[in-house]
């Protein structure tokens, strides 16, 4: 495993997401009010690209007619066939045992910090005042 | 090829003990009726001169209403109860068999007529079949119609025990997931009454999607379209989420096209499930759980049992189907009822711990 910079903080503001390649992998990684989540950019069902997909909310409902709509922003719903993948786990909300994307460790980490290493900075350049995302893989 | 036993073409033997969960009583006429109507309605049949309300589904005369050797030497198949006995309770051993009346106050356009018809033959049959032989029970045949009606019919009849299902037919006004049916849902659950939904259609709408069929070939084959659409709307409008405890049977609806359905139906699901989100559940889950099958007609080849293996697998739910001779319908020669190539273990599961388990009333009589 080793850690990799894959963006400047400023540049993945919340509900925003990114598509990276690290280590020959694409991952997509999301920005949900903060937090930061880097899943496998390749659907378990046929391989769609999750990242180009459409960011929206779970819905549920407790009786037939009646819609809720809750965490807004933290479902992926892929562009292929649209199965929806909770972006905090990776996990399909299908079959959430089953069907799952892989899912990444991302860490925000100080310029300073970085420059320490042992972090991996191949197309970002680092500067010590800045905050990056960087993605463990 | 898996490790289970195949049972063999069954005959009386196999079946011995089981349970019919689909035979057809024949009404021979109105005048039969008559007797358990009120003033008006007997009136009104005699002076209008009406009669004949055999379903179209099943014309009297058609090969599949009457197997050759069970046709009576006169009236109408299925009419002669102690031809009915010989042939569809000792020929197969059967301990108990489930009467489904087919006839046309489930379809009339009359609301009033329809509801006068299904409380005659409810009566009819509990008075001259079921009082005749305690291996008898019945559906309550009701005029889904009139909703209201048949809530009432329902209710006036359910303290009678040897009724254990609500009839209706496959295609009726609307689809059945419409609330306007949901008063006979909340019925059913009330009383522990199954819903049974038998080929057959009220004709509002041509019986297929695209149009009136010129033939009966056409007609009878796409009966399978018709539960289709009647199980998508059930689960698509949230009935069975809003009716925990209802239960469905599938009466003369072929089950070989159950595998590709559900698995279309659990694929597109995935995709779509956001504007249901009360299907909380894979579709196959939520049938498999909630809906039983009868096994006349199975459709598959009499005589490949691994292809009939196949398709119990991939139906994949020992507790789905349900023994059925479907006498005096034309589905099978002889004794061979059950296809061959079931695994003994189901097959003893489908001639009688399913029908009892998806039947609470039986369990009365048995014990
Ligand atoms: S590839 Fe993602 S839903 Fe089919």
């Amino acid at each position: 495993m080793s850690k990799h910079v894959v963006a400047a903080v400023a540049d993945l503001p919340p509900g925003s997401r990114k598509l990276v390649m690290v280590k020959g992998r694409p991952i997509a990684v999301f920005n949900i009010g903060g937090d930061f989540f880097g899943l496998m950019n390749r659907c378990p069902h046929q391989g769609g690209d999750l990242c180009a997909g459409e960011l929206t909310g779970l819905v549920t409902a407790d009786r037939p007619g009646e819609y809720r709509m809750s965490r807004p922003g933290e479902i992926i719903r892929c562009p292929w066939h649209g199965w929806e993948f909770d972006v905090r786990t990776g996990q399909s909300w299908c079959e959430p045992g089953r069907i799952r994307t892989k899912q990444y460790p991302v860490e925000v980490a100080s310029g300073d910090a970085l420059v320490k290493g042992p972090y991996i900075a191949e197309t970002i350049p680092v500067a010590v005042e800045e905050e990056y995302v960087v993605v463990e893989v | 090829m898996t490790a289970v036993t195949l049972s063999r073409a069954a005959s009386g033997p196999v079946t011995r003990g089981a349970i019919d969960c689909d035979i057809h009583p024949g009404i021979p006429g109105i005048a039969t009726l008559l007797p358990y109507m009120n003033e008006f309605w007997r009136d009104s049949f005699v002076r209008r001169g009406m009669d004949g309300f055999d379903m179209a589904s099943y014309p009297p005369g058609a090969p599949i209403a009457c197997r050759a050797d069970w046709r009576p030497a006169a009236g109408k198949p299925g009419t002669d109860l102690a031809q009915l006995r010989r042939q569809a309770l000792d020929g197969f051993g059967t301990s108990i068999a489930i009467c489904n009346p087919l006839y046309g106050g489930q379809v009339a356009v009359s609301e009033t007529m329809g509801a006068a018809i299904c409380s005659a033959i409810n009566d009819w049959i509990a008075a001259e079949w079921l009082d005749a032989d305690p291996r008898l029970r019945a559906s309550i045949v009701v005029p889904a119609q009139a909703p209201h009606l048949a809530v009432e019919e329902i209710e006036r009849l359910a303290g009678d025990r040897r009724f254990v299902q609500i009839l209706l037919p496959a295609a009726a006004e609307l689809l059945y997931g419409k609330s306007y049916y949901w008063p006979i849902w909340t019925a059913a659950e009330k009383h522990g009454l199954p819903v049974g939904l038998h080929a057959g259609s009220m004709y509002r709408y041509a019986p297929t999607s695209n149009g009136w069929p010129s033939h009966y070939l056409h007609d009878y084959v796409s009966q399978s379209q018709t539960f289709e659409d009647q199980l998508l709307s059930l689960l698509s409008e949230g009935v069975f989420l809003r009716f925990p405890k209802l239960r469905l049977v599938l009466l003369e609806s072929g089950v070989s096209w159950l595998p590709g359905f559900l698995w279309r139906s659990v694929k597109t699901w995935r995709g779509v499930r956001s504007e249901v989100p009360w299907v909380k559940r894979p579709p196959a889950e939520i049938i498999r759980e909630r809906v039983r099958l009868t096994m006349q007609p199975f459709d598959v080849p009499a005589d490949d049992p691994v292809a009939v293996a196949d398709i119990i697998r991939q139906i994949d739910a020992d507790e789905m189907l349900l023994f059925a001779t479907d006498y005096p319908h034309w589905q099978f020669e002889g004794d061979r009822a059950i296809p061959p190539g079931i695994p003994r273990e189901t097959l003893r599961r489908i001639l009688r711990d399913n029908p009892l388990a998806t039947y609470p009333r039986l369990q009365e009589s048995i014990a």
